[in-house]
């Protein structure tokens, strides 16, 4: 703790600016990781907002508060939003704040460029959001870009593309960041397979961020040429293929799909153990499990695609390959029951967000099990099956797993415990309330509902009615998170520094709250 | 494998029966009419009770555990961290589930790509937003757009049983007979999706890709569009007939002699008075969608016809915009979609509507001129 102290002093000449030209030009990991997850959280309520505007519309059949056009301006952009400016950041938050703590080291190893790819983040979210007011609206084509549906737009497309392509960079600069941090910056003595699970998934993720989104910028700019440049990349007219544009793509998209979910594989793995107060089941096979998912990941991409119409061997193909992810996804839920099993287990909010991911991604998981099935899937494709499906994953997965980050670290990083009533009121709130949006949507796809329609018929009406009272529960219901949180940072019961009764790991040896500077010595973990 | 298949049959059978006491709330998979359907029905029973199995059982455990190694009722934490014998046998059991479900989820897959021997052929075009018809033996070819009113979707009228799942032409075919689609989309990728019969195939535009069903039952079908397309994705639904064979072989004559009737039309000169009517019709079917039933379009995305410099401009140039559309936007060319006669009607209607008070009138003669070497442009589209 000393060193601690010590390293702030020595610091003292630099003198801090203030104000505003503090988070500008901060390229403190801590500043940087709290910047991350303040724009992750004001993203969260402008999607979310938009969202529960779209489950308005929905409530019954019929067109009541909007043109079909700003329904699907409203679609687009919740989902470009939700994934992009929202679960991303929220993970590089965590990695900012954390990793360095995990790992013993003093910093990020590029803090400039660190400061860099958070501040390239507003820039793509303006850009983003002002595409609204512009002629024609928000890009309404649908998260997936898909031409030529993609290429008839206005400037919004464009400028959508470039927010994509800025985004892009973020993420690059981050993972390269995360990637040299952890390779390079470790405490002596801590090797590889001694590192915290979060450490091991960020490094993961990491490598699939820098091995995907140039994939994703590729596809991106053919579709800017396609649209400006008199090129015929998804044009068939012109030699191209519009299922061309959907390889690439999703060739991108799957993998992002584990770079939205590994992390928060990391967040719970730390989690269940301190509160089981037991170490984690199978270290190494999570470790093996989550690499085999990344790599498989790549072998995957066209089961988003099984109506497009494939051969019968690539049909099959990609069958197999997505049925084999479920293994290792297994793998890991069997050995976090197994941390719980013989624990000596408490239920503070981090812990209950953790257990209720471990259910509900499972349910995520299995109707992704039941859609990795061909035949399945040509029934539930683009319908609502598919929506509740990947909520489940990244709602009750990734969104809770960053809520029980944020309950099981803000008291490290701000010095106070949160109101725990509070939390479990915000927990057992958004449990409730995220089942009733999403639970019946199965159904509702089952039942022959598409996705992405403005209006409906009357057989779907009631499931509808259930989901979006569900909507407002849930939506309504992260006030309090944001109540928590602000009650949090500006007092409270004193947090130790240990914090919890079962924490492991190096950031708990720090004061809480940890001080501006930590570890410039590194300490030595035997 | 072969006893949990059949298990799964007969749940999935009762769940047929409890679901039709159900019927207003939809909630599972609509009733099979087609063997690839049926199939589907059972696979998905299958791998759900797979599933149910799974979670119960391990969050049986996780429960049990929650309840019983709790610190507050003075559990001690164990120590185990590691078992190689457990974690082996629970990375090779869900191993070999799924090579059990992925057996009978093969089958189907080649069962559905398997598009040969058809007894009929029929080419499915998507268009922005309408679905294309064309019977390739019979010779018959319409669009099919969807027929609720719009009192009903803006909530001034009570909305029908069908409510946006009507079409003014539904497709027809013959009950029992193998049917081969040639799916293709003409401006972005639709989805031609029908439950009952276990058929789903994007329609790419420049490609055709091909599927099958053959239908069991008489009876009237419904599905939609599941490939987002634009502003009317959601309106623009699919109606399968499915009838007997002499009632399929009426329908086809009956079909035939309509068609004589238009391009007889093709031939006549009307009277602005009776173009006008009948271009109020065809602007309401075919372009509405987009430029608004008061022609004031959407500002920034689709452009206005009350004023501007088209409709009240040269009238070449108008009939021009209409037969070729206008590349690289969404304003589709109607060469190949609506004849000389309903083009000469809806160019004379927006052309006299609204503030567009020209006066003038085309007819189907003018427009045949125009096509000249148009149709032989237009004409590969149309017979693919």
């Amino acid at each position: 703790m000393s060193d601690a102290a010590h390293a702030h002093d020595d610091h003292g000449h630099h003198a801090h600016p203030a104000g505003i030209m503090r988070w500008l030009t901060t390229t403190n990991h801590k500043d940087i990781g709290s910047l991350y997850l303040w724009f992750s959280l004001i993203m969260l309520f402008t999607a979310g907002s938009m969202a529960l505007l779209i489950r308005s519309e929905l409530f019954e059949p019929g067109m009541q508060l909007m043109h079909p056009d700003f329904f699907n301006q409203l679609t687009t952009m919740h989902g470009l939003i939700m994934i992009f400016g929202v679960i991303m950041p929220a993970f590089t938050g965590f990695a900012n704040w954390q990793v360095p703590l995990m790992i013993g080291a003093p910093d990020m190893a590029f803090p400039r460029m660190n400061n860099w790819s958070f501040w390239l983040l507003p820039v793509a979210g303006i850009m983003l959001l002002g595409s609204f007011w512009l002629p024609g609206g928000a890009v309404a084509g649908g998260w997936t870009m898909y031409p030529p549906l993609f290429i008839q737009g206005g400037v919004s497309y464009d400028l959508t593309i470039l927010a994509v392509h800025i985004m892009g960079l973020s993420s690059i600069m981050g993972s390269i960041n995360i990637i040299t941090t952890i390779l390079n910056m470790r405490a002596p003595g801590l090797t590889l397979m001694k590192m915290p699970m979060f450490v091991w998934t960020w490094l993961i993720t990491a490598y699939l961020l820098i091995a995907t989104m140039p994939v994703l910028a590729g596809a991106v700019t053919m579709l800017l040429t396609d649209r400006n440049f008199g090129t015929h990349f998804f044009n068939a007219a012109g030699g191209g293929d519009p299922v061309m544009f959907q390889h690439i793509f999703w060739f991108f998209g799957h993998p992002e799909v584990y770079i939205l979910i590994l992390p928060a594989f990391g967040i719970i793995s730390q989690i269940i153990p301190t509160f089981a107060r037991k170490p984690l089941f199978g270290y190494a096979s999570m470790v093996y499990a989550t690499a085999s998912i990344a790599i498989l990941s790549f072998t995957v991409w066209a089961h988003h695609m099984f109506a497009v119409g494939m051969p019968v061997a690539a049909q099959l193909f990609f069958m197999f390959s997505t049925m084999l992810i479920a293994v290792p996804t297994g793998v890991k839920v069997f050995n976090w029951v197994a941390t719980m099993w013989k624990g000596s287990l408490t239920f503070e909010t981090p812990m209950l967000f953790a257990i209720a991911f471990v259910c509900l991604f499972t349910i995520g998981g299995f109707s992704g099990l039941v859609l990795a099935m061909a035949p399945v899937d040509i029934q539930l494709q683009d319908t609502y099956y598919v929506v509740a499906h990947f909520h489940y994953v990244l709602v009750s997965g990734a969104l809770f797993s960053i809520f029980a980050g944020i309950y099981f670290w803000l008291p490290k990083w701000t010095g106070h415990m949160y109101n725990e009533t509070l939390g479990k009121v915000h927990f057992w709130l958004s449990v409730i309330g995220m089942n009733i949006v999403f639970f019946p949507m199965h159904f509702l796809g089952l039942a022959g509902m598409p996705r992405r329609i403005p209006d409906y018929a009357l057989q779907f009406t009631e499931f509808n009615q259930i989901a979006t009272v569900g909507a407002f529960i849930f939506g309504f219901s992260q006030l309090v998170f944001l109540y928590v949180v602000l009650k949090a940072i500006k007092g409270g019961a004193k947090a130790s520094d240990r914090v919890w009764e079962g924490a492991e790991g190096l950031e708990w040896t720090l004061p809480s709250p940890a001080p501006y500077h930590t570890f410039e010595t590194a300490p030595v973990v035997k | 494998m072969k006893s949990m298949w059949q298990r799964a049959g007969a749940i999935g059978a009762a769940w047929g029966v409890s679901q039709s006491a159900l019927a207003d709330y939809a909630y599972n998979l609509q009733p099979p009419v087609s063997k690839v359907a049926q199939d589907v029905f059972h696979l998905h029973n299958l791998i759900m009770l797979v599933c149910v199995g799974i979670f119960i059982v391990v969050f049986g455990a996780m429960f049990y555990s929650l309840f019983k190694h709790r610190k507050s009722v003075g559990h001690k934490a164990a120590h185990f961290h590691e078992n190689t014998t457990v974690e082996i046998i629970w990375t090779v059991i869900p191993f070999i589930i799924l090579v059990g479900m992925a057996y009978p989820a093969a089958k189907v897959v080649i069962e559905m790509k398997d598009t040969s021997n058809p007894d009929m052929t029929v080419k499915i075009t998507g268009y922005q937003w309408k679905w294309g018809y064309d019977y390739l033996n019979d010779g018959v070819q319409f669009y099919s757009t969807l027929a609720t009113p719009r009192e009903q979707i803006d909530g001034t009228a009570a909305k029908d049983a069908h409510y946006l799942l009507e079409v003014d032409q539904p497709m027809v075919v013959p009950v029992g007979k193998r049917i081969r689609l040639l799916v293709t989309g003409n401006d972005v990728i639709h989805s031609w999706w029908v439950p009952a019969f276990g058929v789903k195939q994007d329609g790419i535009p420049g490609f055709i890709r091909d599927t099958w069903f053959k239908a069991d039952k008489i009876g009237t079908y419904r599905g939609q569009c599941a490939e987002l397309c634009g502003k009317d994705h959601g309106f623009m639904p699919i109606v399968v007939k499915v009838v007997s064979d002499e009632d399929y072989k009426a329908w086809v004559a009956r079909k035939k002699g309509t068609a004589q009737a238009a391009a007889a039309d093709n031939g006549k000169t009307f009277g602005t008075a009776e173009l006008v009517a009948r271009g109020e019709k065809v602007y309401q079917a075919n372009c509405a969608a987009c430029h608004q039933a008061n022609g004031m379009g959407l500002p920034g995305t689709f452009p206005a016809i009350n004023g501007s410099k088209v409709a009240t401009g040269p009238i070449a140039d108008h009939i021009k915009v209409v037969l070729n559309g206008r590349p690289g936007t969404a304003m589709a060319s109607f060469a190949g979609q609506l004849s000389d006669a309903d083009i000469a009607a809806v160019v004379t209607y927006q052309r006299n509507a609204w503030d567009n008070k020209t006066g003038d009138a085309a007819q189907p003669a003018d427009i045949a001129a125009t096509r000249g070497g148009a149709t032989a442009a237009a004409a590969p589209a149309a017979a693919l």
